[in-house]
């Protein structure tokens, strides 16, 4: 008979339906787990060249430091959980830590919620201090006490990650 | 080498937008279903019901594309889809009650539904930030032992089905517990925000358990006190239950200890023994727990028998829509709905609707991680936690796995107060949602008004 199998049909589509529908839902779940995002990065350029083309300046503004040509313009990650990845400093100040609100969320157990700030002092020349970390940051092989200042190639340890600036 | 940047997560609404379609078209299709099943054609209010339901939706949709344009895309459509099932099922018991939809229950289930939608809409465009409920969290506390309290006055108080839940104004009856359970995560998540420091960390250690000190178990006790009252003089199992879990679930959020939930299970089990010696209806419910098909217990009751009977009847893909008897079990549209399902959906449609509950507390608890202030993590915890713990004594109830207790299904039972109760819980949970995903601003724009310089103005 028509009807009983339009029936059978559609009790059958209702629960395949259902279940379409909560594949759908979790598609989507799937498609929002968001935080950091790690990225090839694009072409690397040759060698000599720097590597990161320093962005168009911003329109000037008082009471901004200048922008410093010289000097790191990067972090990169060389040791530890999250070694390879790379990160853009941040004129205002780059944070570290293991808190989520922090640039660099470092996945190191012996790492602080927040455990240090690399910035730009007012003269311009880049600056790493440590945010009263528990176990300390390491510049090189001495445990930061005051803000030092830092050039690129200076190392920085922090728990079991080490960090390079780079140009 | 890679770069890591901060990704803002999509808003999402479009994709609500096609989701919500989706849920309205299941919903429909059931109907349909419904309608071929009962009386041999397309039922007539079709078109008209549909159109209805998809503009309720859809103009809470373009309130969340104007208000929280970045809450979670998810909760609504699933939201939808429950309620809208639980409006089919509702008319199916109509009909099997020889009710028309003018005069039946599932005509009042809708108007209920507009409503709570409406006030859900409103709670999303008043409330512009949930941290504003924080100052209100002791007005929360009492305001929610209130409403608990509210059935027990005399006048306005009325004993049905053996429990003393509802209050009767007139022609309205209300069951204010469902309300108190919001006003009471918002007390909660106040408190415990502000004392979670001095309950988690001070404490001796036995057995591998830090238990807290004497003075900060007060807090817990109250909460027992006040639970247990509702289940001596209220005689509602269910709801002493879910807010007695509720309060454990987020002790435990907030101070991660384990000893908590030890103390907590510790105290209801106690609790709930004393009760089963000394009430008389607790050993009722007992005795239908464990003995569902001795001849005492059939006597007292055969709810639950015919429940589990229905559910049975109905197997692994169901009985199909209209086409079974739920109708035989009382209460069949509201404590009852699950088997309902479970006879005309089958298992299979049975665990679809839980798995739809299911990620609707996902999306609560996901909320919580992500939040960044302390008072919307616990209170985004403790709601999603509340309705995982009411579906679980629900569905836990109906398989004979705890104690039956008088709770309803969140958005399917029929019953007005549940579903205003619970769709302000969703507007609260989107709100938080909102704040959680919402993408932080723009680094380099608070660098320029930090480095602005303090200026020093000199009077003359």
């Amino acid at each position: 008979m028509l009807s009983e199998l339009t029936l059978t049909v559609l009790r059958l589509g209702l629960l395949v339906l259902l279940w379409l529908f909560i594949f759908a839902v979790v598609g989507v779940l799937r498609g929002d787990l968001y935080g950091t995002r790690v990225n090839r990065r694009p072409t690397t350029p040759a060698r000599g060249t720097p590597a990161v083309q320093p962005p168009p300046a911003p329109p000037r503004r008082r009471g901004l430091p200048k922008p410093v040509k010289k000097g790191p313009s990067r972090l990169v990650v060389t040791a530890g959980p999250l070694s390879g990845t790379t990160l853009p400093l941040h004129r205002s100040g780059t944070l570290i830590g293991r808190s989520p609100e922090c640039a660099l969320v470092l996945d190191d157990d012996y790492a602080s919620g927040r455990h240090a700030r690399i910035y730009q002092d007012d003269s311009g020349t880049w600056m790493v201090e440590d945010l009263r970390s528990t176990n300390g940051t390491y510049l090189g092989a001495t445990r930061l006490t005051e803000p030092r200042e830092v050039a690129v190639g200076s190392v920085l340890r922090i728990g079991q990650t080490m960090l390079e600036l780079q140009r | 080498m890679s770069i890591v940047s901060s990704l803002s997560p999509r808003s999402g609404r479009s994709t609500e937008l096609v989701l919500l379609l989706g849920a309205v078209g299941i919903v429909g299709v059931a109907y349909v279903n419904l309608g071929l099943a009962t009386t041999g054609t397309v039922p007539p209010g079709l078109a008209a019901l549909g159109a209805g339901y998809l503009g309720v939706t859809l103009a809470f949709h373009l309130v969340l594309r104007w208000r929280a344009k970045h809450a979670d895309p998810l909760m609504l459509p699933i939201v939808t889809l429950l309620n809208g099932l639980g409006l089919v099922m509702i008319h199916r018991i109509d009909i099997a009650r020889g009710r028309d939809l003018s005069d039946g229950v599932a005509l009042r289930q809708l108007m209920w539904s507009a409503l709570a939608v409406g006030i859900a809409t409103a709670v999303l465009v008043v409330l512009r930030d949930h941290r504003l409920l924080r100052r209100y969290t002791y007005i929360a506390g009492v305001g929610g032992f209130a409403l608990l309290l509210l059935p027990l006055l005399p006048v306005i108080g009325t004993e049905e089905f053996g429990s003393r839940i509802w209050i009767r104004l007139g022609p309205l009856s209300f069951q204010p517990g469902e309300v108190a359970k919001l006003a009471l995560a918002v007390f909660f998540a106040g408190y415990l925000v502000q004392t979670r420091d001095a309950l988690s960390v001070a404490g001796r250690k036995i057995l591998g358990l830090t238990l807290p000190r004497a003075r900060d178990l007060g807090p817990i006790l109250l909460a027992w006190g006040a639970s247990l009252g509702v289940l001596v003089f209220e005689r509602d199992l269910g709801s002493s239950l879910l807010f007695f879990g509720l309060f454990v679930a987020m002790l435990y959020v907030a101070t991660e200890r384990v000893s908590w939930i030890a103390i907590g299970l510790g105290l209801f089990v106690a609790g709930a023994y004393v009760a089963y010696l000394v009430f008389g209806h607790v050993q009722t419910r007992v005795l239908l727990w464990l003995d569902t098909f001795s001849p005492e217990a059939l006597e007292t009751s055969d709810q639950l028998a015919r429940g589990l009977m229905g559910m049975a009847a109905g197997g692994m893909v169901g009985t199909g829509l209209g086409q079974g008897r739920p109708d035989i079990t009382y209460l069949a549209e509201s404590d009852f709905i699950i088997p309902s399902f479970g006879e005309e959906l089958g298992m299979i449609g049975l665990f679809a609707i839980l798995t739809l509950y299911a990620l609707l507390v996902e999306r609560g608890l996901r909320t919580s991680l992500g939040t960044r202030d302390g008072f919307g993590k616990l209170l985004a915890a403790g709601l999603s936690f509340s309705l995982a713990l009411q579906c679980f004594v629900v569905v836990g109830g109906v398989t004979r796995i705890i104690p039956l207790t008088g709770l309803t299904a969140p958005f399917l039972s029929s019953g007005g107060s549940s579903l205003l109760a619970n769709w302000a819980l969703l507007a609260l949970l989107l709100r938080i949602s909102d704040h959680a995903r919402r993408p932080l601003p723009d680094p380099s724009e608070a660098e320029a008004v930090g480095a602005a310089h303090t200026q020093v103005v000199k009077l003359p």
